[in-house]
């Protein structure tokens, strides 16, 4: 996994300030089925390659962030502000 | 002069002696040398014995690779196992000891094992020890432990300090070689901010034994030439004593620097270097032969012998022969014989003179020879072998990708050209290799650089092309691949016969590789010797997986500053004085020091203190330390409609001036905090959390706000630090805060779940004040600000309000039914907790809506709250106990639940519990057995309401 990620606030920081909370899901909306919400709260793909994820820079701006790395490779292509998606 | 260094040479300090013990007996070397040199200088050969047969094994090496000359440096605290003697620096008064033998290194009863060895070969653990599995942890085991080892760990605490560092730089050279050198000098020379790192203690390298003549300078002079010019460069920092131990991503290593001894500095250092680009000049380790009897002490490796003699003016032998297999063993040879090495016989297995077998029991005494088809015997106390090169690719490959094998280097080179890997076979190829590469690196970050150049080289190194050889023909006796973990030749061949030929299977069933060396010397040889087992291309072998770190690192410089007292920060409430001068016993609640109750003189048992300091409140006025419950301001126009959706109750029509109770739900629709929140104005309230989970529902806060509703104007922010808060709680507490309080605190004018700023002690002190109750009593909770929680405490102390802890907090919340982590366990509902009205059925959505209407989260067999009153009211209940009916067997399919909390009841004068059992809520009277597991014991008990004082809340009003 990436050792520095680059938070769009702060700039290259260590990744031990970061929690990973997992992958960047959309919350449905409150009246979607009841197969979204499942998938919403317990379904989640192992891709190998790419994949977005929703980290927490806790050690530092408090943002979150959505991460998009490879798997694979653990190249991060980007970092960007969830709330900026 | 001792009997082994030579005349003259070597850039040891000939001039100062420096006293040391190995295995008891003294001994003398000089500044400069390290404790293998010493040793040989002193004419002890034998420095150890071997893992598994405890043969007698001298040095191999002169580097980090060593794989034989273990040792344990220093006593007591600082004592440090297995240690390389050819790595450990002399120190005056240094202490040495030879490991894995007993009684002593020369008469060691382990050797026994290599008599054994027949029974002892590759995978004997499988094919012995089959059963029975009991056996394993009785007898093997324990058997094996014993007679195979290294060094035992040290049992005191290290009284050395070890720190942790990051350093950020343009470019990071790894190893000071020649090719390091000729970078680090490009690079710095242009401006970059270079770092260069090297685990030896004199950067340099092969600069440091070298023969060659750079631009008709000896290497001595060019060295000390470059380490001038570098140290005067004030944006070049050289690190040696500092292995390189890992490549993680984004290029961030970790390197481990052995401090010199300062008084009060680290012993160890461990940094963490960013580098923009980094170079890996990490050279070339020669390789062993495999011969029978290769692991006398006094076989090494030739370029070994060559270090002893130039670097520490040490001979390794006074009849030596050097046995080579490519053309630069040759060059070594002459290398020797001219710094003053005796030299006897030079053999070359190309042109058919091989060593067959080394023989001598403490030490190499003679070898047999087999030259042209004769065999004869060769006399010699040193034997140097040469195998070729093969570059340290470790680093290189750990981050994942494969070596590549090499027809024309005879070895495996890092996973892509792209890489920046120094590989060069000629001293000329590595100073240009390194300054082209050191020019192009710093380039790609803008700077203009020229490549440093040297001049030419006179005596240059010789490019080897011949082909390997992996085992000696004719070989007789064990012959050794891997030294440290003894795995010969005929392991891995029998490895190959088993059907273990693939190279990761080879490698566990004969454990090639798998000591403390992972293999640096081994590991070639072994592939090649799977290679012609299969009858293939030690390409299609493959090499096995690379992984930090490169050498062995010790747990201090791993756990650095972050032991004893500084292992976790503590955090202690604005209210510890307070409570530290009333005798508080204090428990850790997380990183938190609670208060947890406050005994008085005379009170011999921590209940009677806990039933005291309850029975106060109920009965007159307690005060209570809540500072460390999360504390979140969240303010905005949208403020109420953030609470509104991550609450499962309503808050949106919160007047300004009340607190209400609020759920927290999980998006599964379990519980996942509760506490209060209070509207201070009209864009401002304040949000209490449980002490547990306040970073975790700032940061689901922070995630509401800024993923899922980013639209909201409201911000939140934590300011559980910036407040002192203490519960006052009893029928006097009105009275004692009203002393001291400007406002009005009547039930009229302040009644229950009520919120306000005020000012307290005569205007000294603005606080904010809450009339919230966990004890179930007439309560107070008190804000002030941080300083000043402590002068308002004891205010109120000295007004008659009595200290009560943690633990009476407890009592007093289960004897009202309270909930807290306990029973929020995240697999609880409000419905559960009896506080399924709660949920709003008219909200359109909050966090947990849905997933909570679901099926199973609504069944009416869930278990429910509820309290459980023994019929023994003195035997206690116990958190944990499981809940059964009466002359039911405690099996899992009669489990009806389990007690969340229990105490002991000074009002009820009994032991009581809150549980969930199934279907609680329609069972009060019911009897029921507890049965607790640990014990195994019966108890029975009665279900009741979980509400054990008060159920009609009068005094809560009161």
């Amino acid at each position: 996994m990436a050792s520095l990620i680059r938070c769009p606030h702060c700039g290259p920081r260590p990744r031990e300030e970061f929690t990973i909370r997992g992958a960047a899901l959309k919350r449905p909306a409150p009246d979607a089925s009841e197969d979204a919400w499942f998938a919403y709260v317990y379904l989640r793909d192992n891709p190998r390659g790419p994949h977005e994820e929703h980290w927490h820079h806790n050690g530092g701006c408090r943002r979150w962030l959505t991460v998009a790395r490879d798997t694979a490779t653990h190249a991060v292509s980007c970092v960007q502000d969830a709330g900026a998606s | 002069m001792t009997s082994y260094r030579l005349p003259a040479g070597g850039r040891v300090a000939r001039g100062e002696s420096l006293g040391f013990h190995f295995d008891g007996r003294p001994y003398a070397g000089h500044p400069g040398d390290t404790l293998a040199s010493a040793l040989l200088a002193n004419g002890v050969r034998l420095m150890g014995r071997s893992f598994k047969y405890h043969r007698p094994r001298g040095v191999l090496t002169a580097g980090s690779a060593e794989p034989n000359a273990l040792v344990t440096i220093g006593e007591g605290g600082r004592r440090e196992p297995n240690a390389r003697a050819t790595m450990v620096e002399l120190s005056d008064g240094l202490i040495a000891t030879s490991q894995n033998r007993w009684p002593s290194l020369a008469l060691d009863l382990g050797a026994v094992n290599g008599l054994l060895s027949p029974f002892l070969a590759a995978g004997f653990y499988y094919k012995t020890f089959m059963g029975p599995a009991r056996a394993w942890e009785r007898l093997y085991e324990p058997l094996i432990r014993r007679a195979a080892g290294l060094g035992r760990a040290g049992e005191d605490s290290d009284p050395d300090a070890y720190e942790k560092t990051w350093a950020h730089c343009d470019l990071l050279i790894v190893g000071a070689g020649p090719a390091g050198l000729a970078a680090a000098l490009t690079a710095a020379r242009a401006g970059a901010e270079t770092i260069l790192v090297d685990e030896g203690a004199e950067p340099g390298g092969a600069l440091l034994y070298e023969t060659a003549l750079i631009g008709g300078k000896s290497t001595d002079e060019t060295l000390a030439d470059m380490l001038a010019e570098l140290a005067a460069l004030p944006n070049c920092r050289l690190l040696s004593r500092t292995t390189a131990l890992a490549w993680y991503d984004d290029d961030v290593f970790a390197a481990v620097e052995r401090v010199r001894k300062a008084p009060g500095g680290p012993a160890e250092r461990l940094w963490r270097i960013v580098a923009k680009r980094a170079l890996l000049a990490t050279g070339a380790e020669e390789r062993p032969l495999v011969f029978g009897g290769n692991d006398r002490p006094g076989v090494m490796l030739a370029e070994a012998g060559l270090t002893y003699a130039r670097r520490y003016g040490v001979a390794v032998g006074r009849r030596v022969a050097v046995f080579t297999a490519h053309e630069g063993g040759l060059r070594t040879a002459k290398a020797l014989a001219a710094s003053g090495v005796e030299i006897v016989e030079t053999l070359d297995a190309r042109r058919g003179a091989r060593v067959v077998s080394a023989s001598g029991g403490r030490g190499l005494v003679d070898c047999e020879i087999e030259d042209g088809g004769r065999r004869r015997r060769l006399q010699v106390d040193a034997l140097l072998m040469s195998g070729g090169y093969a570059p340290r690719i470790h680093l290189a490959c750990q981050r994942g990708g494969r070596p590549r094998w090499s027809e024309a280097h005879s070895a495996f080179l890092p996973p892509d050209d792209g890489l920046p890997f120094v590989c060069a076979t000629t001293l000329a190829d590595a100073l240009d290799e390194g300054a082209a590469r050191g020019a192009a690196l710093v380039g790609e970050i803008g700077r203009k650089a020229a490549p440093a150049a040297f001049g030419a080289i006179d005596g240059d190194w010789t490019p080897s092309t011949d082909k390997p050889l992996w085992r000696v023909p004719g070989s007789r006796g064990k012959a050794f691949v891997d030294f440290q973990n003894d795995v010969q030749a005929d392991d891995i061949a029998l490895a190959a016969r088993e059907g273990y030929d693939h190279v990761e299977l080879a490698k566990r069933y004969t454990t090639n590789g798998m000591a403390t060396d992972q293999g640096k010397l081994s590991n070639l040889n072994a592939i090649g010797l799977l290679a012609e087992a299969r009858g293939v291309s030690p390409a299609e072998v493959g090499a096995t997986t690379f992984r930090p770190f490169y050498t062995p690192v010790s747990f201090g410089a791993l756990a650095g500053p972050h032991r004893g007292p500084h292992f976790q920060p503590v955090r202690r409430s604005p209210l510890d004085g307070w409570a530290r001068r009333r005798g508080a016993v204090f428990v850790e609640a997380g990183l938190w020091m609670r208060a947890s109750y406050f005994p008085r003189a005379g009170e011999t048992h921590w209940r009677e203190t806990v039933n005291r300091e309850a029975l106060a409140v109920r009965g007159d006025v307690g005060l209570c330390d809540v500072s460390t419950l999360g504390k979140i301001e969240i303010v905005g126009p949208d403020a109420g409609l953030l609470l509104d959706r991550v609450y499962c109750n309503g808050f949106a029509k919160l007047p300004v001036g009340r607190a209400r109770y609020g759920l927290m739900l999980r998006e599964d629709g379990f519980i996942f905090d509760d506490g209060t929140t209070s509207r201070l104005d009209d864009q401002r309230y304040v949000m209490t959390t449980t002490t547990a989970a306040a970073a975790d529902v700032l940061r689901h806060l922070e995630f509401c706000t800024q993923v899922h509703w980013p639209e909201l104007k409201v911000r939140v922010v934590s300011v559980t630090d910036s407040w002192a808060q203490m519960a006052l709680a009893g029928p006097r507490s009105r009275a004692l805060l009203q002393a001291i309080c400007d406002a009005d605190l009547s039930n009229q004018a302040f009644p229950h779940m009520s919120a306000r700023a005020v000012t307290l002690l005569g205007w000294r002190v603005a606080a904010r004040l809450f009339r919230l109750s966990y004890s179930g009593e007439l309560a107070y909770e008190i804000a002030t600000p941080a300083g000043e929680g402590e002068l308002v405490a004891e205010a109120l102390c000295a007004a008659g309000a009595s200290p009560y802890g943690l633990e009476a907090m407890g009592v007093l919340r289960i004897e009202k039914g309270h909930v807290t982590h306990n029973e929020i366990n995240g697999t609880v509902t409000p419905g559960d907790l009896g506080m399924g009205r709660m949920v709003s059925s008219t909200k359109a959505d909050f966090i947990g809506r849905r997933m909570l209407a679901r099926e199973g989260l609504q069944a009416p067999d869930r278990p429910r709250l509820v309290g459980l009153l023994p019929f023994a009211p003195q035997a206690p209940l116990r958190a944990g106990a499981h809940v059964l009916r009466e002359g039911d067997e405690a099996r899992l399919e009669n489990d009806q639940g389990h007690i969340t909390s229990s105490c002991y009841s000074p009002h009820l004068n009994s032991h009581i519990a809150l549980t969930l059992v199934t279907r609680g809520e329609a069972r009060h009277g019911e009897t029921v057995q507890v049965w607790n597991a640990l014990k195994n014991e019966y108890a029975r008990a009665r279900i009741v309401a979980p509400v054990f004082v008060d159920p009609a809340q009068e005094r809560l009003h009161g």
